[in-house]
């Protein structure tokens, strides 16, 4: 009897912080093996007004993290009178995944999320929340299947104080090179940039991204020969 | 100035015809009777202050401390029953601890005061307790600043710049609103809360008493302590000679 496969969000997520902000990208391809179930899909999910998670690993576990971390966060926020820190809301992302670990007969939460936003207090931050349950606070995260493409890019060439305009298109960047290599990734490039002013998206389609294909042209064609090395 | 209330005071869970939850009002007739505790909220930070009346000679130093340690960032000095008073500690205790291990951040100073205040409360409701006879003043001092709270038997609490409960409050609340208390450092407000209590203590009806004292200020690195020993000699050897000035007046 064939297992039906949970929707599994392959993917390539990224957030990082610049100087006033953040800025959190992500692919949009959902696939059950090798049907893409949805091709537009939105795996940034706002927790509050000021912090938002992206999702990778099993999109069931990941939008239930998420569904009750939004409720735990509302709940607070009405209590305290105010928008929450980010890292309150990414600890209780983490409460729950490393609360959870006998779920799913043992296996476990499968969520990867990344936790980012901006308060008053801290400004723009990261949290990486990998499986597991741990937490950490970092200057750059990404994490899904595509993720494994571009740690030497991230290595390379990410930098602290970005502008706001070169960090977005440097996580627009890093997502089509995993795109370009991760069969789970793909389709566009959704993009949440948080800052004081707020939170704004912004949507990278097919056509205007960069498929790093130039390299790609067969060889040998103007001789006529099929490109064959003999 | 007191009412009687025959009849209608055996019980929390009843009101009297004037709306009045006597037991409640005789929870708070608790803390009038006890030695004073005043806290004053200062620039930067707050200081808390005790006249813990000795019962006997034979009591060691330091021990059955009215100020406790809440959080690395709270304390509370607390009058009337003292049992009572150990009681609300150990919960403030843990609601921030619960807090700390939920939240992953140092509870806020008005949370921690409403929770306290919610459990305070809930002693009013209910025919088979007794309300608190413990009057609680809060020193917290987070991310918004140092803050100062009182939380009184009824459950209700109130954010204050100077608070004084206790037997000599009236005559501590007008020394204390005498102060310039938005200019006021914590090491001036620990000399004058010293003075204060040694002015309020009455020689002739109180019994012999030890001054606690505490703060969470900018100097202590936002951390509730006792104010360092020096500092605390020098505050109520001060607090003396005034007393004595006063008296050769």
């Amino acid at each position: 009897m064939d297992k039906i496969e949970a929707p599994h969000t392959g993917t390539t997520i990224i957030a990082v912080t610049y100087d006033g902000g953040i800025v959190i990208g992500c692919d949009t391809r959902v696939s059950i093996g090798n049907f893409i179930s949805n091709r537009a899909s939105d795996k940034i999910t706002p927790l509050c007004e000021n912090v938002f998670l992206a999702r990778s690993g099993s999109a069931p576990d990941t939008q239930i993290v998420s569904d009750i971390v939004r409720h735990m966060v509302h709940q607070h926020s009405i209590e305290m009178e105010t928008n929450p820190e980010v890292k309150t809301v990414a600890n209780l992302c983490m409460q729950i995944t490393y609360n959870n670990k006998g779920a799913n007969h043992g296996h476990g939460l499968s969520a990867a999320m990344l936790c980012a936003g901006w308060d008053k207090y801290l400004g723009g931050q990261v949290f990486a929340l990998p499986i597991g349950g741990s937490m950490i606070s970092v200057p750059w995260g990404i994490d899904g299947s595509g993720s494994t493409y571009i740690w030497g890019f991230l290595d390379a060439e990410f930098k602290e104080n970005m502008t706001r305009e070169e960090a977005e298109s440097f996580c627009i960047t890093a997502i089509s090179l995993a795109m370009a290599r991760d069969g789970s990734s793909g389709g566009m490039v959704r993009l949440v940039t948080v800052n004081e002013q707020g939170a704004f998206r912004k949507l990278t389609t097919c056509q205007e991204l960069d498929t790093f294909h130039e390299d790609m042209d067969v060889r040998g064609l103007q001789n006529g020969l099929s490109g064959m090395v003999v | 100035m007191s009412s009687i209330g025959t009849g209608y005071d055996l019980s929390p869970t009843t009101f009297s015809p004037d709306g009045k939850v006597f037991q409640v009002d005789y929870a708070t007739k608790a803390v009038d009777n006890s030695g004073t505790a005043i806290g004053i909220k200062c620039k930067d930070g707050v200081v808390l202050g005790v006249q813990k009346l000795v019962i006997s000679k034979m009591l060691v130093h330091g021990s059955n401390r009215r100020i406790q340690t809440v959080d690395k960032h709270a304390g509370i000095a607390y009058a009337g029953l003292c049992p009572d008073g150990r009681q609300i500690v150990n919960r403030a205790r843990q609601e921030a601890a619960n807090y700390k291990s939920f939240y992953g951040d140092m509870i806020p100073a008005q949370t921690l005061a409403d929770r306290i205040s919610s459990f305070v409360h809930l002693f009013t409701l209910y025919w088979y307790v007794r309300p608190f006879g413990v009057g609680s003043l809060l020193a917290c001092y987070d991310k918004e600043g140092p803050q100062l709270y009182h939380v009184e038997p009824s459950g209700v609490s109130y954010r204050y710049y100077g608070a004084a409960i206790g037997k000599g409050r009236q005559a501590a609340k007008t020394e204390i609103e005498r102060l310039k208390l938005g200019e006021l450092s914590c090491r001036e407000a620990v000399m004058h809360i010293a003075k204060i209590i040694y002015q309020v203590h009455d020689e002739a009806k109180d019994k012999q008493f030890e001054l606690e004292l505490s703060w969470v200020c900018d100097e202590s690195n936002k951390m509730h302590q006792k104010v360092p020993d020096e500092l605390h000699k020098v505050a109520e050897a001060a607090a003396k000679a005034a007393l004595e000035e006063d008296m050769q007046d």
